[in-house]
């Protein structure tokens, strides 16, 4: 837990102090998404070789639909009343 | 914006996550035909993948100091986006916590703290916790951008003009920008880009800390 953040946190001061060389950067974005692709094949292939996981894949997605559901909803709620504030302030400051 | 430019690097992203998505679709039949070599997984090799990955995210959030000059230039109105979408999400999923099967509140939490950022959330959950929950992170959050890129157009129209960005979440700076630009208009350009940004930087801290209440 702790490590995960430290590592993050010794990359983010790094970055700082490295800061915008453009061919270096390119090479971190290359390296992020190769580190992506090889952890989601990892992932997929634990899931595969676990009967558990691929047994209860429906419910999995069920939960999955159920919850983006419920974020989507709120956050269009939230961005909502945002909007709706923000308009009225705006209205009432230029009348 | 040059449209031609813009088109240019949507076909690079939807390519991308094709990819991840491919890449994980090829892990999981080299899983399911039992193919996969026992010794990477006593190696621990995903653990070591992470730790990298991790710290490339950190060079490329702590080299990128664009987000503070957008928000310096923009005002601190701006911050308030994606801190509506961060109390939506959690509230929505609060809410609807009950419906799923989960035994914990802090495990529908973590899934929705992805914000849309499904190739990260996913990583994170599953190797801090379980691979399970991993991967209806993977794929809620998939739905998350789905939703987003099908709905947008509605969305802007009734909902006002922020309302595809909060739903499209940490991919309110690629994948759904093109589809947010065209429902709510260029000048939403910069808050989406600014949104994605912030959130793709908070989703690592979120999802672990969320996480820490379950281990």
């Amino acid at each position: 837990m702790l490590e995960i953040l430290a590592i993050m946190a010794a990359g983010i001061l790094i970055g700082r102090l490295t800061k915008s060389r453009k061919a270096f950067l390119a090479l971190i974005d290359k390296l992020i998404i190769v580190s992506i692709f090889l952890l989601l094949f990892f992932l997929g292939a634990g899931i595969g070789s676990d009967d558990e996981i691929l047994k209860g894949l429906d419910t999995l997605g069920l939960n999955a639909l159920i919850i983006a559901s419920g974020a989507v909803a709120g956050s269009l709620v939230a961005a909502w009343a945002l909007w709706k504030w923000l308009f009225a302030n705006k209205s009432t400051t230029s009348s | 914006m040059e449209m031609a430019v813009c088109k240019q690097i949507y076909h690079l992203i939807l390519k991308t996550s094709l990819i991840i998505i491919l890449f994980f679709l090829a892990g999981l039949l080299v899983g399911f035909m039992g193919l996969f070599p026992a010794w990477l997984e006593e190696m621990s090799v995903s653990r070591f993948a992470l730790f990298a990955l991790m710290f490339f995210v950190g060079i490329s959030v702590g080299s990128n100091g664009e987000t503070l000059g957008v928000l310096r230039k923009q005002g601190a109105k701006l911050i308030l986006v994606p801190v509506a979408t961060i109390a939506g999400t959690f509230m929505g999923v609060a809410l609807i916590h009950p419906l799923t099967s989960h035994g914990y509140f802090a495990e529908s939490l973590a899934v929705g703290a992805g914000f849309g950022y499904y190739s990260l959330s996913s990583i994170i959950i599953s190797e801090m916790y379980s691979e399970t929950l991993g991967v209806t992170a993977l794929l809620a959050n998939i739905a998350r951008e789905v939703i987003t890129l099908v709905l947008a157009p509605v969305m802007a129209l009734w909902l006002g003009k922020l309302s595809p960005i909060a739903s499209g979440g940490a991919t309110s700076m690629d994948t759904t920008l093109p589809i947010i630009v065209q429902s709510s208009g260029k000048e939403f350009a910069i808050v989406a880009v600014f949104h994605g940004v912030s959130l793709t930087i908070l989703v690592p801290f979120v999802v672990t800390a969320i996480i820490s209440f379950l281990i």
